[in-house]
């Protein structure tokens, strides 16, 4: 297996459009990300080979699956994917350990009970071998749909939105569970989901999709946080989105000044956008800094904003603070801080305060939608 | 007891589900998957036995069997001998009137198996027929159980179709229910009190047959 892993480019007008392109690469799991409807599911269906888009190429490795410029279309079979579906499409007639062994028509015949118990150890599934999937609880269907998934060996393992039928206690420690699982696995993992938590939490890369296109692909920090869109922002459901215009760059400092709604904020040095241009800003919610009433800091000088606190939401261990600038009430600036920081400077509604946006994590962005190819 | 005539029915019955399960299951499976034109005039075809009166199937059967007709011709050349008032020509018959019981309850089955379970095998590596073989036929078996038994049933049962195409030859068409309504006429009412105690329960054990088995085997996947 190279390092390329799987490559994918897929395109259709209908029935769900699509103009996806990214890569998978080997033994890192990869998140395709994005709103429902955005034709995740459907891309996963193309590398299965259960659908034929329009135009296309799929490769894994150095074999190629299907190319429209060569006709070149590999049936389901001959293309060695691992696919746990989304309802885990259980054979409901078979026991936990047939629907393993069922996948293992590559395999000499004596040696599928010792692979087919191997697996379900792998899973934690020992002892449940002789259940029929109505026997058992949907995490245990989960686990029994990935050892049906592995027992192919495939090139690939496609998980679509693995996780969503299984309650929230049960989601987590499958996550967990899939987090230790895919040291052990050399393949490319490509994982739909709509749970950006999820996607972030257990992905090396994102692919953000939405309706059919493939808007970015990176690190989930580098797609969180510096999104090449206003759109890919909103995609990745950032908060803290705000217009303005540039004001000049300082190439000495690596700066750019920004004009937010009269008020003056440096950011990192993008000398591509031109003077008086009108951009859009991103800063995370956890990049605002809190001042602190007694204890100044150094920090404080660091693009400054006053107002006043709208709303306050708590959210298990972290709390959401909605401020109202007073320069530019609308939008608001949203910061999230640890629950105990909300408590400790008493922050209510009607409150004033000041925080800092770090400037090194003010992300400039074109105000339009970039033209995608 | 006209133990011939029970004989016969059976024998009916047998060829019957023999040569139309094969073909239900194809059309049964055909019908559940396919999103084709003409899908809704295929099915009121097949279904058109259940609502039509059996003495019509037989007659229009009877005019098409019988040698006016070049479909009957070929028939009787095909057969060696002509279908009207034959065994040959009752099972033909039978075929036809039974289509909806066979179909119908085959094709339910298929539509209840989902196409994730057979992308789920496809991506499991297992070709069409290993598919079909493993995977869709052993969901389907409620309804092909169902089918074997409406089937054999409704063949016992029949009469306007046979006395239609069959008329009353001992031997060759004097199914158990022609027999019935033989001895009915000859006022031989003890006989006929036996056919039709014969009748009655072989009627109730192919249904409870029919619903312990459907019952075990959703007893087995819930």
């Amino acid at each position: 297996m190279t390092e390329i892993g799987l490559a994918v480019r897929v395109g259709q007008a209908a029935p769900i459009p699509l103009a996806a392109d990214f890569a998978c690469p080997s033994a890192a799991l990869t998140a395709l990300v994005g709103p429902s409807g955005g034709g995740k599911s459907t891309v996963l269906r193309a590398i299965a080979g259960l659908i034929a888009p329009m135009s296309g190429r799929i490769t894994s490795g150095s074999r190629v699956w299907y190319d429209t410029a060569t006709r070149l279309d590999l049936a389901p079979q001959a293309r060695r994917v691992g696919f746990v579906f989304q309802d885990y499409a259980l054979f409901p007639h078979l026991t936990a350990a047939e629907n393993v062994a069922i996948a293992m028509g590559h395999v000499p015949e004596g040696d599928r009970a010792a692979k087919t118990e191997a697996l379900l150890e792998l899973v934690h599934l020992t002892g449940l071998e002789g259940r029929r999937p109505a026997a058992l609880s949907g995490g245990q269907k989960q686990r029994v749909a990935l050892a049906r998934a592995l027992a192919r060996d495939p090139e690939v393992l496609l998980l679509d939105e693995p996780f969503s039928a299984v309650d929230q206690v049960t989601r987590r420690r499958l996550q967990q569970e899939l987090a230790a699982l895919r040291r052990r696995l050399a393949m490319p993992i490509l994982l739909v989901t709509h749970d950006l938590e999820e996607a972030a939490l257990l992905a090396d890369r994102l692919v953000v999709l939405h309706r059919g296109r493939t808007l970015q692909s990176g690190a989930p920090f580098e797609v969180l946080r510096r999104p090449v869109s206003v759109q890919v922002a909103r995609l990745m459901d950032q908060r803290n989105v705000f217009t303005a215009t540039i004001l000049g760059h300082d190439g000495a400092a690596r700066l750019t000044r920004v004009d937010w709604g009269g008020l003056v904020l440096e950011a990192p040095h993008r000398p591509e956008f031109a003077i008086g241009a009108k951009i859009a800003f991103l800063v995370p919610t956890a990049d605002v800094i809190l001042h602190v009433k007694d204890r100044p800091s150094r920090g404080e000088r660091e693009n400054p904003v006053s107002g006043a606190v709208a709303d306050v939401l708590r959210l298990g261990e972290f709390g959401r603070v909605v401020i109202r600038p007073d320069h530019a009430a609308d939008p608001p600036l949203v910061m999230t801080l640890p629950n105990h920081a909300i408590e400790r400077n008493a922050l209510a509604p009607g409150q004033r305060v000041s925080v800092s946006l770090l400037a090194a994590s003010l992300h400039l962005m074109p105000r339009e939608e970039e033209p995608q190819g | 007891m006209d133990w011939q005539a029970i004989g016969l029915s059976l024998q009916l019955a047998a060829w019957t589900a023999a040569l139309l399960l094969p073909l239900a299951i194809a059309l049964g499976r055909f019908l559940a998957r396919g999103r084709f034109p003409g899908r809704r005039l295929i099915e009121a075809v097949v279904a058109l036995p259940l609502v039509l009166p059996p003495t019509v199937l037989g007659f229009y059967l009877l005019t098409l069997f019988g040698d006016q007709s070049a479909v009957g011709r070929s028939l009787t050349a095909l057969f060696g001998k002509p279908l009207v008032f034959s065994f040959s020509g009752l099972v033909v018959a039978s075929l036809i009137a039974n289509l909806p019981f066979a179909v119908q309850p085959i094709q339910r089955a298929f539509e209840t198996i989902g196409r994730d379970l057979r992308e789920a095998a496809y991506t499991s590596g297992l070709g069409k027929w290993e598919t079909f073989r493993r995977i869709e036929l052993p969901l389907a078996w409620p309804g092909l159980v169902t089918a074997l038994v409406l089937v054999v049933a409704h063949t016992i049962g029949e009469f306007g179709v046979v006395l239609m195409v069959g008329g009353n030859i001992p031997g060759e068409t004097r199914t158990a229910a022609i027999a019935l309504y033989d001895r009915v006429q000859a006022l031989d009412d003890a006989a006929a009190g036996a056919m039709a105690a014969f009748l009655l329960t072989a009627s109730f054990l192919a249904i409870a047959a029919t619903f312990t088995l459907a019952g075990r085997e959703r007893g087995r996947r819930d």
